[in-house]
């Protein structure tokens, strides 16, 4: 974990110090909820439907224990009791006072942590790979570039008032943890030529309602020379990004207006003048590289027998490690995936006495490391094999051994028509339909990945658009509906959902995710996946088992 | 004469504003004026002989490249910040200090509030006319909010990675 040193620190009291003045000058009406907008939005405070909401920044997913212990604090003591971790690796809480939040702010700076550009139209928390650091596929760790990245961007001099919000993902591997053809910028990390370090640049990504994914519009970016190449794209981007339409004001816009080709010359004409004056030293790259905590990992044999037993005897254990615990780099070691998807809960929200156990266990057991993952899961990324019963052991007692990383119930759901203003309709209940549908684990590893996704509105916080099946809230007279969308992905093979048919009413989602389940685990082929099937056979077989009745 | 902002040696101070800004369907006053793009292309070089000083107002979205050649002769560039989260016109700023070197004043007209004062100091902006009726203590404290940044820029403040390694 990146440690702050004195400059980091005083930079987040200078700006606490500050956003206390702004909430101050609110408070005694010397300025009015007009001019207090643009400012407290600039430090993650939203006016929702029955409270104020607050969104924490948790840079590049990554929590030390005593953070993740201020979370359960806050949500104690300026909350209901818990908090929601969004899919942006944030944390929102959802019943915040406006006079108590300079206090929670005051209370996060004590642990190195902000709400500074959670929103507004700024450069946003970077997404990164949530197994950085522990799995064995990474070319490099992406947290170094992102915290790099976080610094650069935070109250950014020329980019801090650009045409639309603006996110960045990081991933160093193959396998796409981040979503990050949906982000403004992905980066990939990859060797060129002759070996050195750098970054496959994809620009344009993003939901809503035009989604698009982001076309790669430079193969190799050398790493010593991202920050010139960011600049450049947010100068082209804040200079000529559309302005008189906030729907159409993403740089995703821009990009397919202008066409991939266009963009990328001006890209690169603007980075030719930009020299290298506008990159970061190696001196710094290596101080933050260094500032990462070296992890004390012990030499240990590559298996381990407490592990192998408590898998023979316990067949609860067998399944949470099938599909909650993932390799790890080093032998002995492995990343187990805390899933918040407990069937029938809300996807993503964590009770105070939870976050505490998961930052004691973390503390013991994870190298005092925790993640968060765009899929609203949370991640103990550096377990030891010995110790993965007890931990799993522990979390089962708490609610959180629900083994269903990546199937049907594990499914990201946005705060939809419960919280959101914007809402058209509710997407929690939904989620937790469908998840007690498939409550039968047997059933669910038999049916394997399916990524299903839901959105109440069109603003696709919920990723519906690369749900494997995305579900989108619609308003019919006032009444809620749900469009299906078949066939996104938001992992490596990137792409965009196709809707299945018209939108149907609240009670038939749950039987036509069912009928489409149907007709997967009718056609499918060997070893494959919802996904895949979904992609030879096309959308026919699965549109005439939805709407089947309707003839 | 209206006052307005203008930092001396890093430090906002009032001062008196020796130009006339000037719209376009308005007649010419006598003196100093800044006037816009459109008008400075037709009537630039007749009253740069007169031996006035010119300034040029630049709309967000006007390209600053139109007046590189120019630059030597102006004395003020005035970027129009429309509205408080148009930002359009920082990069106009930079690109003027860093790339095109412009020594004259740069000045923020339009809605110009003291939130953005930090990030306007760092582009280079060296003139505000204030749209919340800032004084200048306001704007200088507003404006040195921060004990470190993190970027370099086009003022002369030195970046927490220049910082480190000293
Ligand atoms: S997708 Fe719509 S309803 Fe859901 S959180 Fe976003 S804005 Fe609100």
């Amino acid at each position: 974990m990146y440690r702050y040193d004195e400059i980091d620190k005083q930079f987040l009291a200078d700006r606490t110090a500050e956003f206390r003045g702004q909430v101050e000058r609110r408070l005694i009406n010397e300025i009015t909820e007009e001019q207090f907008k643009p400012i407290r939005l600039m430090n993650g405070l939203y006016l929702q439907l029955h409270a104020y909401m607050l969104r924490i920044a948790i840079p590049y997913g990554s929590l030390r224990s005593r953070q993740l212990r201020m979370l359960a604090e806050i949500a104690r003591t300026h909350d209901k009791g818990y908090g929601h971790f969004t899919t942006r690796t944030n944390m929102q809480f959802h019943w915040i006072k406006l006079r108590e939040a300079p206090d929670i702010i005051d209370k996060l700076a004590t642990v190195d942590m902000h709400s500074i550009q959670t929103s507004g139209n700024c450069i946003r928390n970077t997404t990164a790979d949530p197994h950085a650091g522990a799995t064995a596929e990474e070319l490099d760790d992406p947290r170094v570039w992102c915290e790099a990245v976080r610094q650069w961007s935070s109250v950014h001099p020329e980019f801090s008032f650009l045409p639309r919000k603006f996110k960045i993902a990081i991933v160093a591997s193959l396998k796409d943890r981040a979503a990050v053809r949906i982000h403004d910028i992905g980066l990939y990390m990859r060797r060129g030529r002759n070996g050195d370090l750098g970054f496959e640049v994809a620009v344009g990504g993003g939901l809503g309602r035009t989604p698009y994914v982001a076309p790669t519009i430079r193969q190799f970016i050398p790493a010593a020379r991202l920050f010139s190449y960011l600049e450049a794209i947010l100068r082209v981007y804040n200079r000529y990004g559309r302005r008189d339409n906030s729907f159409k004001a993403r740089i995703k816009i821009l990009v397919a207006s202008l066409g991939v080709e266009e963009f990328a010359r001006q890209v690169e004409a603007e980075w030719e003048k930009i020299g290298e004056g506008s990159d970061l030293p190696d001196t710094e790259l290596a101080r933050i590289r260094g500032a990462f905590t070296p992890l004390p990992f012990e030499t240990l044999p590559a298996s381990s027998s407490a592990f192998e037993e408590a898998r023979l005897a316990d067949p609860a254990f067998a399944r949470f490690v099938r599909n909650n615990v993932h390799p790890h780099k080093q032998p002995g070691y492995a990343i187990v995936d805390v899933s918040l998807k407990a069937i029938g809960e809300t996807p993503g929200d964590c009770s105070a006495e939870q976050m505490d156990l998961i930052a004691d266990l973390a503390e013991r057991y994870s190298l005092d490391d925790v993640r968060v993952t765009h899929e609203q899961n949370l991640v103990l990324p550096h377990v030891r094999l010995d110790d993965v019963p007890t931990v799993h052991a522990a979390l089962a007692a708490a609610g959180l051994a629900t083994p269903n990383v990546n199937l049907i119930s594990d499914i990201i759901a946005c705060p939809g028509l419960d919280y959101c203003a914007l809402a058209n309709a509710r997407a929690i209940p939904i989620a937790q339909h469908i998840a007690e549908r498939f409550a039968d684990q047997d059933r669910a590893e038999l049916i394997g990945e399916l990524k299903i996704k839901i959105s109440g509105c069109i603003n696709a916080c919920g990723h519906h658009h690369v749900g494997h099946i995305g579900i989108l809230g619609v308003d019919k007279k006032g009444e809620e509906f749900y469009q299906l969308t078949l066939g996104g992905s938001g992992a490596e093979d990137a792409e965009v959902g196709k809707i299945l048919g018209p939108a149907l009413p609240e009670n038939r989602v749950t039987d036509a995710i069912e009928q489409l389940v149907e007709v997967y685990l009718r056609e499918r082929q060997d070893g494959e996946r919802f996904l895949d099937t979904y992609r030879r056979t096309g959308m026919a077989p699965f549109k005439e088992a939805v709407y089947a009745d309707v003839h | 004469m209206p006052t307005y902002i203008k930092l001396k040696d890093g430090v906002a101070a009032w001062a008196e504003d020796a130009f006339t800004t000037v719209a376009d369907e308005e007649k010419l006053p006598r003196g100093d004026v800044i006037i816009s793009l459109e008008r400075f292309k037709t009537e630039g070089d007749h009253l740069l002989v007169e031996g006035r000083s010119l300034g040029v107002r630049l709309e967000a979205g006007e390209a600053v490249e139109d007046l590189v050649y120019d630059l030597p002769r102006l004395s003020v560039i005035a970027l129009v910040f429309p509205k408080f989260k148009d930002g359009r016109n920082y990069s106009s700023a930079r690109l003027l200090r860093d790339r095109y070197g412009f020594k004259g004043e740069i000045r923020a007209v339009g809605e110009v509030l003291r939130e953005q004062a930090g990030h306007m100091v760092r582009c280079g902006v060296d003139a505000f006319e204030p749209y919340d009726g800032s004084t200048p203590e306001q704007w200088q404290a507003a404006a040195h909010r921060y004990r470190h940044v993190y970027q370099r820029d086009s003022d002369a403040r030195v970046p927490a990675f220049v910082e480190r390694a000293q």
